[in-house]
Parts: structure tokens; C-alpha cells; sequence
């Protein structure tokens, strides 16, 4: 992973002075509250419900051992114990006090980790697949360019004051394991005559308004990838609507002027751009690209591991469920579940991130990755390791063994922390999870993805679930939407409505048909529900979800807009 | 008094400019006001024929003005190019790394926003990731 040079630890000691500066000042008055907002955004600092919220930068989700610990630390000394991580693959904390903040980016500081522009109308974390490095089915680890782009991007002076926030993802897999058709720009590496290039996609997102992103450039030479950005970023940072912030987002502005002449103006901007762009110096280049070299992967047999998998059946349960084919013989991709049954989804306990940090240091190369499905993963596990590994985990409630189905859920924080909230979205998952751990059908469904978001704002990627809940208020009272087919993958879609929303004692029992009807339409038991859904559309789900309608077409429920 | 602030600190305005809205102005003019909205292609005449650029923040939440420096100095203005309104200190060297020379803030600003402040950021070419990774070459 990337090593800090001594560059990138000046400009993060300047950083925190710069903000400790601005704490004090705006505690003096010199700075109003508007104009310390965006200054406090800047570095990672939210005002919540109940208090303040710090959301620290993991940059594409890597981390190592020193620095989960040191987030385990956070969270002890400053916090209550615990951190959530999000589906920005970043890390938060729901209780520091302001005054402590520019305490705990010093100690963030000292394993160069920092809280940079993860929220404000800023170009914010640039995520990428969490199986980067690891996977078989990676043209190219695409974590080096997130680093670019990551530096490229930090402290802009053009940027930091744009419309609205702007978020990049990337991939080196053709599999999208980075939701990248749902972010302002997504980037897909590919390989063209021996030379890397990025399929260039602009204008998703999800929110109010969720759109699937559009293809502005099939093939954009390695070189060219930041200049091209900048011209991106500064014609929307020129075009983008300050007038209205639900109106600001780069899709809307692909929506309003048209991909065509928004790919243009892009296209005009770049050429000026490059006269001022000496390009990237080689050597830095060079550096970035050395330090995302592959550990040394060890040569082992796996004769442990066969004697577990043949003899333990729950050691043979996850790593069924939670382990994926790495691309060295012998290694797996190991990812630890975060959403035991009726547990916060997402949420880690400082005792549970030391774990995590041990286990990587001895037996995944000291490397960690988070992923936007809010769990761990730890990247480079050899197969003869994973039943210690297993046992480790088990030792803190971190085994549980259900990647992928039902109650790997995604869940934003909702009513119970957030400001912006209009619903609880952590009662609703842990329900669904027990409620189909309870009915032993977890492994009998199979393969689905249920995603809940607590407001418009859809930081659940609702849209993006197989099954997404959309928490909302009508008249006081939580109504929890419901949305099927949605797909967070390359076959990328936003989920259909499926109509009137269910009260939150209704919500759950609304799931469960939904689920005892795919069990029986389904072709057989290889059909997972996305497919099942596509095969079949909405019909059989509407019907098992509003029956009375059903059988009496005439009553007409009133649909509720979104 | 208005003040002028660069990379010295603090001082008054003291000339009296006669800015042109730049789509008024014609082939003689020397100084013209740019909006944070402003459509360059509405300027009649050539960039280099002006002396002062003074481009417009109505709020320090409006970022255009830096991406309108930026555009200036790609298309070669050699020439002053200055800030005006509500800029805070904490954007000084977003306002000197996009190619302003200066910022021009009101006396109620420069009060809020003490000379000691401004200075604390006036080492706008350290730590200036772009510069670093080949931009702004200007």
C-alpha cells in the first residue's frame, strides 16, 4: 500500500494546524458558523443528532494492522468504544467532542491516516474494488490510480467550493465490485494493445434522483487520466446549479445539457488544459505504482485447511459463505461479516478492530480492506491459515457466516444518528436478520442483496439493492418504500418501486412474502432472486406485497411519490 | 478602507481602477469585472489587451471564480488578476495557486479576518499537491 513520503506527512501536520487554527477561531468569533461549516466539512467533521460526527478517510479502503489500531484507539480514549464503516469504504465516529477533534487528527497523523475532504462540496474518498490486488478477475490493480487521483485531488485550489460533493470510483475488473455506474465519475481500467487505459463513466448516482451513470469516453490513455478529470471537474464546477442543491450533482447536469455536449465542453477543456500540464513526473509515478506491489505470497500446502474444511462444519459454512478464489493457488480472499444477527450492520467494537489488526498482521500481510458492503476484508489469507484465522474471529463475534445473503445487509445509520434522517434504518436490518435467521432460511435463499436507507439520500444504495427499503415520514409516522431488481454491478440498475410504503411493524412481514415468493417461483434453487426477478418482473412480488389489491382490482391504494 | 491583501499581508487600497463589466468593454478598455457566473465568451476583446482582471466572489461558498482564474491563465493573460468579496484567509492559497495575484476584501472582512491570519497561509507553494503532480504550469 501507498507509504506516506515525508511530503505527505508535512502537508497533514499543516493540515491540522490549519484546522486547530480554525476551531479557535471560530470559538473566538473571528469565523461565523457559515463560514466554519464548510471549513469543518472539509476535514471530516459533521454536526449529527446527538453530536458531533468524525468520518475519517480510508483511501480505497486499504488499510494496515497499525492503523485499525490505532482506529480501535480512537475510538477507546475519544469515542464509546466502537466505529462504523461505511459504504464509502471510510470509518466513523458518532461521539467526539469538537474541542478533542484536532487531538484525534494529530493522532491520526501519526499512522497517515487523516479525515481530508471526506464530506463539504469537495471531490471526496476515492473508493475501488475491495478485492483490488487480490482478485483473479483484475485487468489491473486500480488502487494506484485511486492514489493519484487521491493526491491530485486533495486540497485542489480550484475544487474545494464546488456545487455540490463529487465522488470517484474505480475498478480493474470487468465484475464491478465498486459500484462505479452509481458515482459522479467512474473509472474502469482496461488493457488495449498491451497499454492501460479507463472506460470513463459520468453522471451516476443515487439520492432523489438515482441515475445510472453514462459512458463519456471508451478508452482514455493512462497519461491523460487526471487532466482529464480537471476538465471534468471544472466544467461542472462551472455549469453545476448553485441554486439549487437537490439540482447540483454532476448527473443533473449531464441530465439538463445532454451527454453529448457535456462530453464536449469536457473535451475542449482538457486540450486548454494540457498546456499548462507538464505531466506527471515519471518517477512519482513510478514510486506509486511500486508501492501497491504484491506482498510475498508464501508456498505452502493446505493440509490443515482440508482437514478443517472435511471435519468442522462451521468452519466449512463460512468459508463457503465468506471466502472468495484469490488469484494465487492456495490464498483466499477472507472477508470478515460485520452484520451478526441483530447487531448494528457495519459497526466494529474497538476490542473486535485490535482483533482484526492482529489476525491481518499475521496471516493476510498486514493488509485490510473495507468494502462499500460495509464488512472487512482481509485481502491475502493462505487456505492453511484460515482455520486459525476462523477461530480468532469466532473469539470476538466475527464469524458469522453470511456473505452475500440475506442478512448481509447494508444499512445507513439512519434516525438513530443522523441528522438528515427520516426513518431508522439499523431496527429494520437487524429485524430482517433474525427474522430469517430465526425461520432457518438463510442458506436456502441464497444470494441477495437487501439494502436500507433512512432517508431520500439513499446512503444505503437502496436503489442499488435486489431488495432496497427506503425509510421516509408520512405525517410523523416512519413508511418504509420498497424497490426490487435493483443491481449494484455491472449490470448496473435502479430498483422499481413496488408501491405504497408499509408501516415499521408491517415492514418486515412485507419482506418475508416477498422472499416465500421468490421460494416459489423460482426455477430452482441455482435461480438466485435478482434472477428470478428479471426472469419474471415485479408482478408475482407486487402481488404477494398488496394482496388485497389484488384480488379486488377496482380499489385503487393511492401511490405515494418518492 | 479596502485592503489588498498578498503574500506581504495587508494594504489599503489606495488607486482608484475604473473597471469595465466585461461585456461592455471594447478594445481599448484596461481594466474589466468579471461575475462568478461570467461566459467568457462575451468578452469582445483579447485577454492580453487588459491590464487588471478583477473576478467576483459573492460568497465564499461560490468556487467558480477560482475555475474562471484558471481559464484566464490557460488562455495566457499575463496580466493582474485580483479577487474581490467574500474571501476568507482560509482560501488564500486556492486564490493565489488558481493565478490571482491578490484579494481585495472589505474593511468589515479585513477586521474579522486579521492580517496575522491571511500570512498564516501565504506559504501557498508548499505543501501544493497539483504543483507536484505537473499542473498549473502557468
Amino acid at each position: 500500500m501507498y507509504n506516506y513520503t515525508e511530503f505527505d506527512d508535512a502537508f497533514i501536520k499543516a493540515r491540522n494546524s490549519q484546522f486547530r487554527n480554525q476551531v479557535k477561531r471560530r470559538i473566538n468569533g473571528n469565523l461565523t458558523e457559515d463560514e466554519f461549516k464548510p471549513l469543518r466539512l472539509m476535514n471530516g467533521l459533521y454536526l449529527q443528532l446527538h453530536a458531533y460526527m468524525l468520518r475519517v478517510a480510508i483511501p480505497y479502503g486499504t488499510l494496515d494492522s497499525a492503523q485499525m489500531e490505532k482506529l480501535a484507539l480512537i475510538a477507546d480514549r475519544w469515542d464509546k468504544g466502537y466505529g462504523h464503516f461505511t459504504t464509502r469504504q471510510n470509518v466513523q465516529f458518532n461521539w467526539p467532542k469538537l474541542t478533542d477533534v484536532p487531538d484525534i487528527l494529530d493522532a491520526l497523523a501519526e499512522v497517515k491516516m487523516h479525515a481530508i475532504q471526506t464530506s463539504g462540496n469537495t471531490i471526496r474518498n476515492v473508493t475501488a474494488d475491495h478485492f483490488s490486488g487480490a482478485a483473479a478477475d483484475e485487468v489491473t490493480d486500480p488502487r494506484p490510480y485511486a492514489e493519484l487521483i487521491r493526491q491530485w485531488s486533495t486540497d485542489h485550489p480550484e475544487f474545494q467550493f464546488l456545487p455540490r460533493k463529487f465522488k470517484v470510483a474505480v475498478t480493474g475488473s470487468k465484475n464491478d465490485r465498486a459500484v462505479i455506474r452509481a458515482h459522479d465519475i467512474g473509472l474502469r481500467a482496461l488493457l488495449r494493445n498491451g497499454k492501460i487505459g479507463f472506460e470513463v463513466i459520468i453522471g451516476g448516482g443515487l439520492g432523489r434522483s438515482p441515475m445510472i451513470g453514462k459512458v463519456i469516453n471508451t478508452f482514455l490513455p493512462e497519461a491523460d487520466l487526471l487532466p482529464y478529470l480537471e476538465a471534468v471537474v471544472s466544467v461542472w464546477n462551472t455549469l453545476g446549479r448553485r441554486d439549487n442543491k437537490y439540482k447540483a450533482r454532476i448527473k443533473i447536469t449531464v441530465h439538463e445539457h445532454g451527454v453529448e455536449k457535456i462530453k464536449q465542453l469536457v473535451e475542449d477543456r482538457y486540450n486548454e488544459i494540457l498546456s499548462t500540464f507538464s505531466g506527471v513526473n515519471h518517477e512519482l509515478l513510478e514510486e506509486i505504482k511500486s508501492a501497491f506491489a504484491p506482498p510475498v505470497f508464501k508456498s505452502k500446502g493446505t493440509k490443515y485447511f482440508d482437514i478443517a474444511y472435511k471435519e468442522n462444519a462451521a468452519f466449512r459454512s463460512w468459508v463457503d459463505t465468506n471466502t472468495h478464489t484469490h488469484k494465487i493457488s492456495n490464498y483466499s480472499i477472507a472477508t470478515v461479516s460485520l452484520k451478526a444477527h441483530g447487531k448494528t450492520p457495519g459497526d466494529a467494537t474497538s476490542d473486535q478492530m485490535r482483533q482484526i489488526a492482529n489476525i491481518a498482521r499475521h496471516y493476510s500481510h498486514d493488509q485490510i480492506r473495507i468494502s462499500h458492503e460495509q464488512n472487512i476484508i482481509l485481502p491475502h489469507v493462505h487456505k492453511s491459515d484460515l482455520p486459525k484465522v476462523y477461530n480468532l474471529l469466532k473469539s470476538k463475534q466475527l464469524n458469522t457466516a453470511n456473505i452475500g445473503l440475506i442478512s448481509d445487509i447494508i444499512a445507513c445509520p439512519g434516525m438513530d444518528y443522523c441528522a438528515l434522517a427520516t426513518a431508522r434504518s439499523i431496527p429494520i436490518a437487524q429485524e430482517i436478520s433474525m427474522r430469517f435467521d430465526e425461520l432457518k432460511l438463510e442458506h436456502e435463499v441464497g444470494h441477495i442483496q437487501i439494502k436500507i436507507s433512512g432517508c431520500i439520500n439513499a446512503c444505503g444504495h437502496h436503489h442499488v439493492g435486489h431488495i432496497g427499503i427506503l425509510g421516509l415520514d408520512r405525517a410523523g409516522v416512519e413508511n418504509y418504500q420498497i424497490t426490487l431488481g435493483g443491481d449494484a454491478t455491472e449490470t448496473a440498475r435502479i430498483g422499481d418501486r413496488a408501491g405504497p410504503g408499509f408501516s415499521a411493524t408491517q415492514i418486515v412481514p412485507a419482506i418475508e412474502r416477498v422472499i416465500l415468493t421468490y421460494l416459489k417461483v423460482r426455477l430452482n434453487k441455482h435461480e438466485n432472486f435478482i434472477h428470478t426477478y428479471q426472469r419474471l418482473g415485479i408482478a408475482p412480488f407486487k402481488q404477494a406485497l398488496y394482496p388485497k389489491e389484488s384480488q379486488s382490482p377496482k380499489i385503487q391504494k393511492k401511490t405515494y411519490a418518492a | 478602507m479596502t485592503q489588498i491583501v498578498s503574500d506581504f499581508g495587508f494594504s489599503p487600497l489606495d488607486k482608484v481602477i475604473n473597471y469595465e463589466f466585461y461585456d461592455k468593454a471594447s478594445k481599448t478598455t484596461k481594466a474589466i469585472d468579471l461575475p462568478s457566473d461570467a461566459d467568457l465568451k462575451l468578452f469582445a476583446g483579447d485577454l492580453n489587451q487588459l491590464k487588471i482582471i478583477r473576478i467576483d466572489f459573492p460568497s465564499f461558498a461560490d468556487g467558480r471564480g477560482f475555475t474562471l482564474a484558471k481559464l484566464v491563465r490557460i488562455r495566457g493573460f499575463k496580466g493582474h488578476l485580483r479577487a474581490k468579496g467574500h474571501i476568507i484567509s482560509d482560501q488564500y492559497a486556492m486564490a493565489r495557486r488558481s493565478g490571482f495575484d491578490d484579494v481585495e476584501i472589505s474593511q468589515d472582512l479585513a477586521d474579522r479576518q486579521p492580517e496575522t491570519e491571511w500570512l498564516f497561509r501565504s506559504n501557498w507553494k508548499k505543501h501544493y499537491y497539483q504543483s507536484r503532480l505537473g499542473f498549473n504550469k502557468y
